[in-house]
């Protein structure tokens, strides 16, 4: 979005850009889709709505394009958060006990009917995407006020937040079957509910990060934090606000996830999805040690991890074989990034020309 | 040494281009054994990019390399130094989390029972510092806790220490060292060229060429001057070959600076009293008068830095107090005090000034931008045409304001970061070393520019290791020494009285 001194969009300049490599193994990855698994690409009309494949890895993608959203964020610092998963289990907690409070007299009964809820549905959001924004301002105070690392920080919520997302729920799965509420992560409007919270979020962040100073902040942050403080940029404050917005973030996936699955399973929502979220991020190009990063790189980078899980599935890969097989692909897609690979595609795909001025 | 004038180092037809950039373009060298040659030039001359092809660190396009009469071509740093090429580099290249012992012997760790010897790897490291250097400091702490000078003389001693070093290449090494400390490396390098090493020593002090150089290569903008005996060149011959251009503007300065001296005012814009942070500063008081530079003299660790970051808040002061338009300080911070309108070009350009890998433009504007706050974004417009005023006014060599800062020299970059602070139009401006590392012509630009900075108004104060720099360009000296203000001296004063006050006034 610079403006460029006179530069027409060029084939380098876009093998210059970030988006670049995430969108060459989304392709690989589809093209292997469409070479092996037939119908993958066929995408079938019901009653108005999109249903198929393709559409499913956006639909099953967003929880980890909402994480990627905040992570980016965060990883631009020069940080990380390993706690969000934790966090989704929390949210949900709330959400689901908020609808649906029997866990709380210790019995598990049924709510068969669709339109019982005990709390209304706004205040149901709004309270769990609040503890989600105090787990992340958690994070961010460790950080940034008590200057513990990242990874140490964030660690202590990850391991905690699941025992936290139990004691809310009293130790019990709570079954969530109030019909507004599983519009989130189930509903239909031509395409998955879901895509349409992933695409405000995307825009809101985008606008937030790129049409403020703040996004400039935060790369010169993670870039050299010195240099910032002796610019007068409250370095301290831009981290809690980051971690911060990746706790709503979390929070935001998992209310997602667990109106997809119909309960708030403290155990199970958003393991391991920390992980799906960072490679996200670091597919998108954005360097571990912080710095430049790019909003919709991230978002390709989640849907190359959703696109791989999905190919697996559909090629019969049995799920606990999945994490294996993900690793090898993940594996190759990092090749990509690495400078001597990079320095030997340039060789065969730029001609040979003597750079005289 | 059979043959004193044998050629230990000969670079011949030399090219190198960069992006954009032709970095070398036929450049040749000859380095004879037993031979201090200094290599100047200005900033983008080429004298970093000629180094890192010698040592391997880039690969030219064309030219060859012979050293010993054999051709060689360096593929590493490791490889260049397997093959008697050491360096000491500008900008300091070692691991501050480290101790100063590990850093000097890293690599080369003594082992006994298959483990590190670190016993004798501490007395290894001290004796080193000690015999090479005439340094006497604990090498058990990191190497981060002490200052820049002291990690600089780390860096050579640990180039040093290679006993088959047949070529030592010096890159700016006495930019951040005192009088002292660049003695006590003059006599190391003086030993060294006894012992038959060839020694290429780039460095921006004129003084320095002349002190300790056998010769001179001289390059400018990717080509080769020539090649002088130090003892056949003046230095105005020198400098002027160098910047390709006359020396009268060098003369101009003390005119405007008397000229400029008239617009002093008598109220004070910083009022400073008792202030001091213990352990940095002793407490002091400082008036800073509009239209006036400050000039801060003292021997490296006197608490000239330390000065400047209390005034401007990086650092908290512990004992008195500030005021700034007659209004008193209350919350001291960066943030702060570009608010106010005192700003500080920090000290440590690479580690404090340049956020590397943003654009020329947004290190331009990031001051001014935290100044305005998250939401006030300056429009692309505005960027640009705040960028494009300064790299003007500046002169900036930059290819365009969408270039990274960290492709620009050295020079530039500072050029870039006082552009940041002049963006915030500051009423006090604190330049702590603003030119280090920087070439003559630059150096000259930049304190004209200091003194018409002063003419319109601004109160500045000015740092600087050389004495001769700070003589010229301020009109009022504080002396600093052992963390305290101990004299002040306005109007003409020469060198002498300075160097006694630092000294202590005895001798």
């Amino acid at each position: 979005m610079r403006k460029s001194n006179g530069h027409s969009f060029t084939w380098k300049t876009f093998t210059e850009s970030r988006l670049f490599l995430p969108l060459i193994a989304l392709s690989l990855i589809l093209l292997f889709d469409l070479i092996f698994i037939p119908g993958f690409f066929s995408i079938e009309n019901r009653d108005g709505n999109l249903h198929g494949s393709l559409i499913d890895i956006f639909r099953n993608g967003s929880t980890v394009m909402l994480l990627a959203i905040g992570m980016t964020l965060v990883i631009a610092t020069g940080g990380i958060d390993l706690s969000v998963g934790a966090v989704m289990a929390i949210a949900a907690s709330v959400a689901g006990i908020l609808m649906n409070p029997s866990a709380l007299k210790n019995e598990v009964f049924f709510v068969t009917d669709p339109n019982y809820t005990f709390q209304p549905l706004w205040l149901v959001i709004i309270s769990a995407l609040f503890v989600a924004i105090l787990c992340g301002l958690w994070n961010g105070v460790l950080v940034a006020y008590v200057r513990i690392q990242p990874m140490v920080a964030t660690l202590i919520l990850m391991i905690a937040g699941r025992g936290i997302a139990q004691l809310i729920t009293n130790g019990l799965r709570v079954q969530i079957t109030y019909k507004l509420f599983t519009f989130l992560g189930q509903g239909w409007i031509i395409l998955p509910f879901s895509l349409y919270i992933v695409a405000i979020m995307f825009v809101f962040t985008w606008l937030m990060t790129r049409k403020t100073a703040i996004g400039m902040f935060i790369e010169s942050v993670g870039i050299n934090f010195r240099s910032s403080f002796y610019s007068g940029i409250d370095e301290k404050k831009i981290k809690l606000m980051v971690y911060a917005f990746c706790g709503f973030c979390a929070g935001i996936a998992g209310l997602v996830a667990s109106s997809n699955i119909k309960t708030s399973d403290a155990n199970n929502i958003g393991l391991t999805t920390e992980l799906d979220a960072i490679l996200a991020v670091v597919i998108g190009g954005t360097a571990m040690a912080g710095g430049r990063f790019s909003l919709l790189a991230s978002m390709v980078g989640a849907l190359v991890m959703q696109a791989i899980t999905q190919s697996m599935y559909a090629i019969g890969v049995p799920a606990f074989a999945l994490q294996a097989i993900k690793a090898v692909v993940v594996v190759f897609v990092i090749l990509l990034y690495s400078e001597q690979f990079r320095s030997f595609i340039r060789k065969f795909s730029a001609p040979k020309t003597e750079a005289k001025p | 040494m059979s043959e004193p004038d044998q050629n230990i180092l000969v670079m011949e037809g030399i090219s190198k281009a960069f992006p954009g950039v032709q970095a070398l373009d036929d450049v040749g060298l000859n380095l004879k054994r037993g031979e201090i040659l200094c290599l100047v030039g200005e900033n983008g001359a080429g004298k970093s990019t000629l180094m890192k092809i010698l040592t391997g660190v880039d690969q030219p396009d064309s030219g060859r390399i012979f050293l010993d009469g054999k051709e060689i071509q360096a593929k590493s740093p490791q490889h260049a130094q397997s093959l008697g090429i050491s360096t000491v580099y500008q900008e300091i290249n070692l691991c501050p989390n480290l101790s100063v012992a590990e850093n000097i012997l890293l690599g080369r760790e003594p082992h006994k029972f298959g483990r590190v010897d670190w016993a004798k790897m501490n007395a290894l490291a001290g004796e080193t510092l000690q015999r090479l250097l005439g340094v006497d400091i604990d090498v058990t702490k990191p190497l981060g806790s002490y200052t820049v000078a002291i990690q600089q003389m780390v860096a050579i001693a640990r180039a040093l220490y290679m006993a088959s070093a047949k070529i030592l290449i010096l890159d700016e090494p006495t930019s951040s060292l005192d009088v002292n400390e660049t003695q006590q490396l003059f006599k190391v390098m003086k030993k060294l060229k006894d012992e038959g090493v060839g020694i290429i020593f780039i460095t921006h002090f004129i003084g320095q060429v002349y002190e300790i150089s056998d010769r001179i290569t001289v390059l400018r903008n990717g080509k080769l001057v020539g090649t002088y005996d130090t003892d056949s060149i003046t230095r105005v011959g020198l400098i002027s070959k160098m910047i390709g251009r006359s020396l009268a503007e060098f003369d101009e300065m003390s005119k405007i600076k008397l000229d400029s001296s008239k617009h002093i005012k008598t109220e004070a814009l910083l009022q400073a009293r008792e202030f001091g942070l213990t352990g940095a500063i002793q407490p002091f008081d400082l008036d800073l008068h509009a239209g006036e530079v400050v000039g801060l003299a003292g021997l490296l660790g006197s608490g000239r830095t330390e000065t400047a970051n209390i005034l401007f808040g990086a650092e908290k002061a512990d004992s008195g107090s500030v005021s700034v338009n007659g209004n008193l300080v209350k919350e001291h911070s960066p943030l702060g005090s570009i608010k106010r309108g005192v700003a500080l070009c920090p000290e440590d350009r690479k580690a404090a000034g340049i956020v590397d890998d943003l654009t020329v433009r947004e290190n331009i504007i990031l001051a001014m931008q935290a100044n305005k706050g998250w939401f006030k974004y300056l429009s692309l417009q505005e960027q640009y045409e705040i960028a494009d005023t300064y790299i003007q006014l500046l002169s900036i060599a930059t290819p365009s304001p969408d270039q990274p800062v960290k492709n620009l020299s050295g020079g530039n970059q500072q050029k870039v970061i006082l552009a940041r602070w002049l963006a915030t139009n500051p009423q006090v401006l604190i330049l702590d070393e603003p030119t280090r590392g920087i070439d003559v012509g630059t150096k000259a630009e930049i304190q004209k520019l200091v003194l018409s900075l002063a003419e319109e108004g601004k109160a500045c104060v000015f740092i600087s290791s050389e004495l001769e720099e700070v003589l010229r360009t301020s009109h009022r000296i504080v002396v600093l020494r052992e963390r305290e203000k101990v004299a002040e001296f306005a109007g003409e004063v020469d060198e002498k009285t300075i160097i006694h006050a630092i000294a202590g006034g005895e001798a």
